[in-house]
Parts: C-alpha cells; sequence; structure tokens
C-alpha cells in the first residue's frame, strides 16, 4: 500500500519540481525516489494484508512483481534523461507520466478488487497513449498515440461490459467473494459472458493472438523508449494482473475446463504468429515487437495453466524478458541515434567498432532466444516444465520449434554484427548508458547461474 | 578437488588467454592446455590407485527444479576427457604458424569449448549435462563463423547458420525428453534416472526426444545434412574440434545417457536406428569416393566411421560398446591428424582440391611418412588404433546381426578404396606447378605428428590399460540397457 501512494507521491513531485525550477535535478530525485520505494515494498515481504476493504491486498505475489516493476522503471528513468535531451521542457512531463504509469501498473499486481483492477488498468494506459505521442512534432508518434488510444478504449469498454455482468450476476467487485461464488456449483450464462469479455479485454492489453494487431504499429510509432516500456512494464503488469485475477477467481472446479480450448488456441496462436511474422521483419523496432507478441505466447502457456500455481514460472518469465528487453532496447536506442536508422543493416559490423555493445546485445538475443547459461534459458524451461506438469505436451512442442524459429531472427542481429561490413560513421555512447546495459547483462548472467534463487520465491 | 581443477581451468584459462593479448595468446593457449592435460592425467592417476569406483563431486546448485552440481568421473568419462584434454594442445598446436586475426578470442574461445566439452563428459546430472551441450556450441558456432576459411562469406554464413539451428532443435527435444523424465523421478540424477521404469509408450517418446539430439550431433543418416558444408567452411582448428571431439558427445550421449534410461524402447526402435547407421556408413563411404575436395573427403569419410561406432552402441553388446569406447578415442585422434595434413597441403598449395596435387611424397619424405600412417590408421590396418576398435564394432554388430555386418563391413573395403586413392592422387605420381616447391615439414608440425603416431601404435598394440579402465562402467551402462 505505502509503495503505491509513495510512487503517486512521487509523481506529483516531479511535477512540482518543474515549478519551482529544479529541473536539473529531477532525474536524480525521481531515481532516488524510486529507489527508497524500492527499499519499502521490500520491506512488506512476507506480510499479506489488505487495505480499504480488500481494495488492495499486498502478498508476497504483489511485493514480488512491484519489486520487478519498480527496478525496470529506474531502468527506463536513467535512459530517459538523455533521450528527451532534445525537448528539455518537457521532461520533467515526461518523467511524471512515466511515474503514473508505474501506478498504474503497481495498482494492477495488488488488486483486491475488480473496480481497483480497473482503475490500475485505466491509469496504466492513459498514462501509455499520451507517452506513445510524446514525440509531438513526429507523425508517427502522433499516429501510434491515436491508434493506440481508439483500440485500448475499445478494450476497456469491453473490460468494464465484462465487469458489469459479473457484478450484476453477483453484486460484489470483491475478488475473495467472486472466488468464493465460484466454489458452489450454481453458474449462469452471464456469469461465464463476464468472464469472456473480461478475457478478451485481458488478451488485447497483453496483445495475444488474434488480438496482437495494433501491437506493432504503436511500437513501431512510438519513441524506442515508450516503446520499451509498453514492452516490458505494461506488458509484465497486465500479465501480472492476468494470473491474479484469474487464479483467484475462476480457479473452481468448472472455469478452467471450460475456456481450456480457448486459452489454448490463443497461446499455440500467439507464439506462433509472432515468431513467423518476426522473420520477414528489416526493423529492427518491429522485429522485437514481433518477437514480444510471441514472447507474450509463452507467458500466455503460465497463464493457461493458472489452476496449477504457476505463478513462479510466470514471474521468472518476467524478469528474464524484462531485462533482456531493457538491454536489447538500450543498444537499440545507441545504434538508431548514431546511425538514424532502425533497421538491421544499421547494426552492421558494430562488433568491430562498439565491440562492448555488440557482445551485450549478443548475450541479451541469446537469452531471448533461450539459449543456457543466460536468463531466458531458465525461464522457458520452468514455463515448459509447468506446461508439461500441467498435462500441455502439444503446446510445449509447438513452443519448443517456435523457440527454434526464433533463433532465426534473433540471429540475424548477431549475423549483421559479426560478419557485415561496417560503415565508417563513429558510435558514441552515454555513461548512463554503458551502466543500464552493463548491469542487466551482469544480471541475465547472474540470473542464468543461479535461477534458484528467483525460482521459488512464491 | 582435482576433478573441479580440471573442470574449470579451461575457463581460468580462456580468461587468461584473453587478457594475454593478442600476440602472445597462442603460446599462452598451448602452454595452458598442456598444463590441463597433465592435470587430466593426474586425475586418472588418482583413479587407477583409488581402484575403478568413480570420482565424483556433488554439490546443491538450484533448489527448484532439484539440480545439483554433480559430477561423477567413470572410465568412460575419464577416457573421454582425455581425448579432449590431449586433443586441445595439439589443435593449438597446428595453429602456431598461422596469424590469425585476433587471436585471443581465438584461443579462448577454444579453452572455453574445452570447459563445456569436459563438463559434458563429466556431468552425472542430467541438467547439467544439458546446459554444458549447448554451451559448448557457442563457442564453436563463433569459431566456425568467424575465423571460417571459405571463399564465399555468405555461404558459410548459411552453412554455420544450418548447424547451429540443427543442433539447437535437437537439442531442445532433449530438454523436453529430460523435463518430462524429471517430473516423474523428481530427479535429474544419472542413477535415479536408471532407476526409473516407465511404460513403454512413454518411454518410446523419451526415446525419441534424445535420441533427435544425438543424432544430430553424431550425426547419424538422414540427419546429417548440415554436417559437410559445416566441416568445409570452418576453419581447420573448428573442424578438428567438431570431428575430434564434439561429435563424440552425441556417441556418449547415447551410452550414458540414452541406452540406459530408456531400455525398453532402446530394444523394440534398434532394428530401425540400426539400419540407418549402416545406411550411413555406406552412404558415407560412397559420396567419399565421388569427393574432389580433400577436406569434404575427410568429411564424409568422418560420416562413414561414426556411422560404424553408432551402430556398435546400437548393437548393445560388450564387444560393441567396448568397440565404439576405443572407436571413438582413435577417429579422434586420427581424424585431427588428417585435417591437419590437409590443412598443411592447403596452405602450401593453396588448394584442396585432389586433382590438381601430385608428387608430393618426392619433395616432402617427412610429411609423406606422417600422413601415410594416419592414413592406414584410417582403413584401420592392424597393429593401428583403428583396427581394434572396428573389429570389436564389427563383433558387435556380428552378434547383433550377420548381415548387417556384412553390409557394415564394407566401410573397411571403401575406406581403403577413397582413402588410398587420395593418398595416391595427392602424394604420388609427378610434381604438378602448384607442389612443386612444397615445403617439408617443421619442428612444430612434426610436433604436432609425433604424439598422434605414438598414440596410433599405442592403442593399436596394447589396448588393454584402456579396455581394463572402460570395463566397469561400460558394464553398468549394459546392466541397465538390457533390462
Amino acid at each position: 500500500m505505502k509503495t503505491l501512494i509513495y510512487t503517486s507521491a512521487l509523481g506529483l513531485i516531479c511535477l512540482l519540481v518543474e515549478m519551482v525550477n529544479l529541473r536539473k535535478f529531477v532525474v536524480p530525485i525521481c531515481i532516488t525516489g524510486l529507489i527508497a520505494i524500492f527499499g519499502l515494498n521490500i520491506m512488506d515481504w512476507g506480510g499479506n494484508q489488505a487495505y480499504y476493504n480488500g481494495m488492495v491486498v499486498i502478498d508476497n505475489y504483489s511485493v514480488a512483481f512491484s519489486a520487478l516493476l519498480i527496478v525496470l522503471a529506474i531502468f527506463i528513468l536513467i535512459l530517459s534523461a538523455n533521450f528527451y535531451k532534445n525537448e528539455e521542457s518537457r521532461l520533467s512531463d515526461y518523467l511524471a507520466i512515466l511515474i503514473f504509469t508505474l501506478c498504474g501498473a503497481l495498482a494492477l499486481v495488488s488488486f483486491g478488487n475488480l473496480a481497483m483492477f480497473f482503475l490500475g488498468i485505466e491509469v496504466l494506459s492513459i498514462s501509455l497513449y499520451i507517452l506513445a505521442g510524446s514525440k509531438k512534432k513526429d507523425v508517427r508518434s502522433n499516429e501510434a498515440g491515436m491508434k493506440y488510444f481508439l483500440m485500448g478504449s475499445f478494450a476497456s469498454g469491453i473490460l468494464l461490459f465484462g465487469i458489469a455482468l459479473i457484478y450484476g450476476e453477483l453484486g460484489t467487485f470483491d475478488l475473495q467473494q467472486i472466488a468464493n461464488y465460484g466454489a458452489s456449483t450454481h453458474h449462469t450464462v452471464m456469469y461465464y459472458a463476464g468472464i469472456a469479455l473480461i478475457l478478451v479485454a485481458l488478451l488485447f492489453k497483453v496483445s495475444a493472438v488474434p488480438f496482437h494487431f495494433w501491437a506493432p504499429d504503436v511500437y513501431e510509432g512510438s519513441p524506442t523508449l515508450i516503446m520499451l516500456t509498453m514492452a516490458s512494464m505494461a506488458k509484465i503488469a497486465a500479465f501480472a494482473a492476468f494470473y491474479r485475477l484469474f487464479s483467484t477467481c475462476f480457479n473452481d472446479g468448472y472455469t478452467p475446463a471450460m475456456f481450456a480450448w480457448i486459452f489454448s488456441a490463443v497461446t499455440a496462436l500467439t507464439i506462433t504468429v509472432g515468431n513467423f511474422t518476426a522473420l520477414n521483419q528489416d526493423s529492427f523496432k518491429r522485429m522485437l515487437a514481433f518477437s514480444g507478441i510471441s514472447h507474450a505466447g509463452y507467458l500466455m502457456i503460465g497463464i493457461m495453466c493458472y489452476y496449477g500455481k504457476t505463478d513462479n514460472a510466470i514471474l521468472f518469465y518476467s524478469i528474464a524478458y524484462g531485462i533482456s528487453s531493457v538491454a536489447a532496447f538500450a543498444v537499440a536506442i545507441v545504434v538508431s541515434s548514431n546511425m538514424g536508422s532502425d533497421k538491421i543493416e544499421a547494426f552492421n559490423g558494430l562488433a568491430k567498432r562498439k565491440p562492448f555493445l555488440a557482445g551485450a546485445l549478443t548475450i541479451a538475443m541469446l537469452s531471448m532466444a533461450g539459449i543456457p547459461p543466460f536468463a531466458g534459458f531458465f525461464a522457458k524451461y520452468y514455463i515448459f516444465s509447468e506446461a508439461i506438469k500441467n498435462g500441455h505436451v502439444p503446446i510445449t512442442v509447438i513452443a519448443v520449434i517456435n523457440s527454434i524459429v526464433a533463433v532465426y531472427y534473433y540471429f540475424k542481429v548477431i549475423f549483421a554484427m559479426y560478419t557485415k561490413e561496417s560503415s565508417e560513421l563513429p558510435v558514441s555512447i552515454k555513461p548512463s548508458y554503458s551502466f543500464v546495459i552493463g548491469f542487466c547483462i551482469l544480471l541475465v548472467l547472474l540470473i542464468g547461474i543461479m535461477p534458484g534463487y528467483f525460482a521459488g520465491l512464491l | 578437488m582435482l576433478l573441479l581443477g580440471v573442470l574449470f581451468f579451461p575457463l581460468v584459462a580462456a580468461a587468461i588467454v584473453f587478457l594475454a593479448g593478442n600476440r602472445q595468446a597462442k603460446f599462452v593457449a598451448l602452454g595452458l592446455g598442456l598444463v590441463e592435460f597433465v592435470a587430466s592425467v593426474l586425475l586418472k592417476r588418482h583413479f587407477t590407485h583409488g581402484g575403478l569406483a568413480p570420482i565424483t563431486f556433488t554439490h546443491e546448485w538450484i533448489f527448484n527444479p532439484n539440480i545439483s552440481f554433480a559430477l561423477s568421473v567413470d572410465g568412460l568419462a575419464l577416457v573421454l576427457i582425455l581425448l579432449t584434454t590431449f586433443l586441445v594442445p595439439l589443435i593449438v598446436l597446428t595453429t602456431i604458424n598461422k596469424e590469425i586475426d585476433n587471436a585471443k578470442s581465438f584461443y579462448s574461445l577454444i579453452l572455453l569449448m574445452q570447459f563445456a566439452l569436459v563438463g559434458v563428459f563429466a556431468a552425472s546430472d542430467g541438467f547439467l549435462f544439458y546446459i554444458f551441450w549447448e554451451l559448448a556450441l557457442i563457442p564453436i558456432y563463433f569459431i566456425a563463423l568467424l575465423w571460417g576459411e571459405g571463399g564465399d562469406k555468405e555461404f558459410r554464413n548459411r552453412a554455420i547458420f544450418k548447424f547451429f539451428v540443427y543442433t539447437l532443435a535437437g537439442s531442445l527435444f532433449m530438454l523436453l525428453g529430460f523435463i518430462w523424465l524429471y517430473q516423474k523421478a523428481g530427479s535429474f540424477d544419472v542413477n535415479t534416472l536408471y532407476g526409473i521404469n516407465l511404460p513403454v509408450s512413454q518411454q518410446t517418446w523419451v526415446f525419441f526426444a534424445i535420441l533427435v539430439a544425438f543424432a544430430i550431433k553424431i550425426p547419424i543418416f538422414p540427419l546429417h545434412t548440415w554436417q559437410p558444408d559445416t566441416y568445409k567452411e570452418a576453419p581447420a582448428a573448428g573442424s578438428m574440434l567438431l570431428a575430434g571431439i564434439m561429435l563424440k558427445m552425441g556417441l556418449y550421449g547415447l551410452l550414458r545417457w540414452l541406452l540406459p534410461i530408456a531400455p525398453q524402447a532402446v530394444t523394440a526402435y534398434t532394428p530401425i536406428v540400426i539400419v540407418f547407421t549402416v545406411i550411413g556408413i555406406i552412404y558415407g563411404s560412397v559420396i567419399a569416393i565421388k569427393q574432389a575436395d580433400l577436406k569434404k573427403l575427410i568429411a564424409y569419410s568422418s560420416l562413414a566411421h561414426v556411422g560404424l561406432i553408432a551402430a556398435g552402441i546400437f548393437s548393445l553388446t560388450r564387444e560393441g560398446f567396448e568397440g565404439a569406447t576405443i572407436q571413438m578415442i582413435s577417429h579422434g585422434i586420427n581424424v585431427v591428424a588428417l585435417f591437419f595434413a590437409v590443412e598443411i597441403i592447403s596452405q602450401r598449395t593453396g588448394t584442396m582440391d585432389i586433382s590438381k596435387l601430385g608428387g608430393i611424397r618426392n619433395i616432402a619424405p617427412k610429411f609423406a611418412t606422417c600422413f601415410m600412417i594416419v592414413v592406414l590408421a584410417a582403413v584401420a590396418l592392424p597393429t593401428t588404433n583403428s583396427f581394434i576398435g572396428e573389429f570389436l564394432l564389427l563383433y558387435g554388430v556380428y552378434e547383433y546381426n550377420t548381415w548387417l555386418s556384412v553390409i557394415a563391413g564394407l566401410t573397411i573395403i571403401l575406406g581403403a578404396v577413397y582413402m588410398l586413392r587420395m593418398y595416391q592422387n595427392v602424394m604420388l605420381g609427378e610434381a604438378t606447378e602448384l607442389t612443386f616447391s612444397f615445403a617439408d615439414l617443421n619442428w612444430s608440425e612434426l610436433a604436432v605428428f609425433v604424439p598422434v603416431i605414438i598414440a596410433i601404435f599405442v592403442l593399436g598394440v596394447y589396448p588393454k590399460p584402456v579396455l581394463t579402465m572402460i570395463q566397469p562402467a561400460l558394464d553398468n551402462i549394459l546392466n541397465y540397457s538390457l533390462r
């Protein structure tokens, strides 16, 4: 609870700092604040408390995911200082909105009530609509913001409709009471229709196939840093909420079986479509967007088995995916700002000019492709082993085949960096970027070598 | 503790070589490789003194899932570790006269690969085995890709990538197989896995999932298509690592991680698999006869040889297992020497085209003698190492099925055809314009051939110490495989 309140306060402070002309210090203030909030958050570990009549429930699940989201936010903040250097007057606005995005994400991992859940999704989404369009003079950024807003508000409407149906049936928003109702055998069509609508809205938010069509366009148009926010922070928060909602509320003897086919089909489609579309992309950003969709598919395996306590696997996958994404995107920002292009050709010969960047991106790609001993490998391992444990061998085989396909496009970048001729343009890199990239790569290695410390947290 | 030293020393060595800088890298790598070899020989002494019980080390590593950092070196594993530590310094020595770009990365990748290879052979936890298995892939991928020698860069990229995807695809299915076993047994420990009795239908799935990984790495026909181009495009040292040591991972995997775990499925499907291995033998030999390119000829001959080793393993007889182990060592040693001979020829004449060569024997007698001995070893002449190996292998296959062994036996005849014909065309006859100024072996090159030739004859005349050492390990595996 403290986490959520202090984060909101930090967002406000960020706006106030602008008024008293302390713009220079706004980034350090935010980072210090978030580190302090991270510490406060960790102190809640082990407790299991409900606040405000169960609106917010702080348990280990929410603490773990909050910690991950705050860490990702800190990385993004460090990167934004340079990213927005040409629009200094706007900097504190962006940072404030970024912190509000984090607020929405935090609410999404700690809600105990459907109202809070909806609030979280809306705070997260509205902040992201603004951020997607934050490059005011760039047409594509405007387009991305508009598209995201139209699609997103439509999905929010569907979500609200689903929540309304559940409320109409049960007369409550409280997760625990809904769960109690589910345990009784009496289910009506309205109840299932409500679940189905909520499901659709959530699938939209996590960009699962067939509700993924918005993601590549929005991602490509948005500034790269915002794309990172959407692909890591927002997606992880949405998945955490997805699991929390379904495993608490709809975890009775009937509902999982009722929706099993939908989950299986969506999962198989998401992994496959994302992967096969990523094969043909020549823009690095778009490739990451589609690979992000297929990663959502792997996470969907965890969601699909929500009746079998897969929270550990989902958390681990989120950590590995989030951190590898930060490293990959940070390198992409450096390269595209130096070369002025998002194409994969922009990476040609990077290994000769900046071995550090090339090495870091190689490790990030190997981790995303799931090759040991990097973090992404164990992430896939835990997900696969949950799937097999819960009896989804065919889906696991599809996922494995897709992991092989994925190697193709991740290695396209590695090929470009190591075997292609380089252009002579010098590549300069800010110390803050080196720090974030180096730190993330270190984490990817450490988590890969000692996964046990992160695998059994919950 | 010595075991841990032998495992981790190459990793430390890789870091030292990287820090030593480009100029010193090769000498430092050679020195550290020799230290590693001495350490592994000490390991063998430790082993013979303490009876034939395996040397083990276990440390809890990951508690969820239950994975321990468990090493267990029995006779079989030790023989392969010795092969690795013997060949790596030799491979480094083969490159000592050569100027290599970015040498520190090249040599530290070779040592990194040695670390992974020793790990593969020493691991007694299935998951640890898998991690080392994959770890071995990354260095060889970069070695082949970045220091490859083929003319056409695009073609090389494609060939090496095909190799990578093939092996990765196989090993992911192996991972699925291991996860499945873990769900049933609650542990990845090799002895626990030997002890589980799955129903035959489940064994079948596990068998095929794990077999794919090994069959691609070995490679068994028809999963071999990555191999010739990869050998051709990789630098000589890379081909030596691949053919000399890396494909032994697959053969070793069959023995250690497949046969004893899914015995009934093995018995049920052996007739199919063994026929494929025999097809591979004939196929490799016939294509080798037609090759005009020296390096590809060696690649296809290697396909035939490992086909016979795999056939011996699948014969599920003691002789087959013994022959397979002896032949793994022999083939490892011989193929490295053959690739080195090809490398010498191609460096001095600039070609690997057999038809453009000839008459080297008169100009370079030392090289001709060394090459002759290696060629004779490759065609399994009695008193050479391959003779023992192939004899035992064919004996094993004979016990399994007479007709199969007759067909598999053709490999010796066909091998003589392509190897001797190659030698005749390359070394005898009139010198051509490319070969008339062929320089004979220098000291460092001789220093590669001498240990190889000693090993060829020692193993060919007196293989008993090796056979005694591997006996208990093979008996154990055989007992579990014939349940």
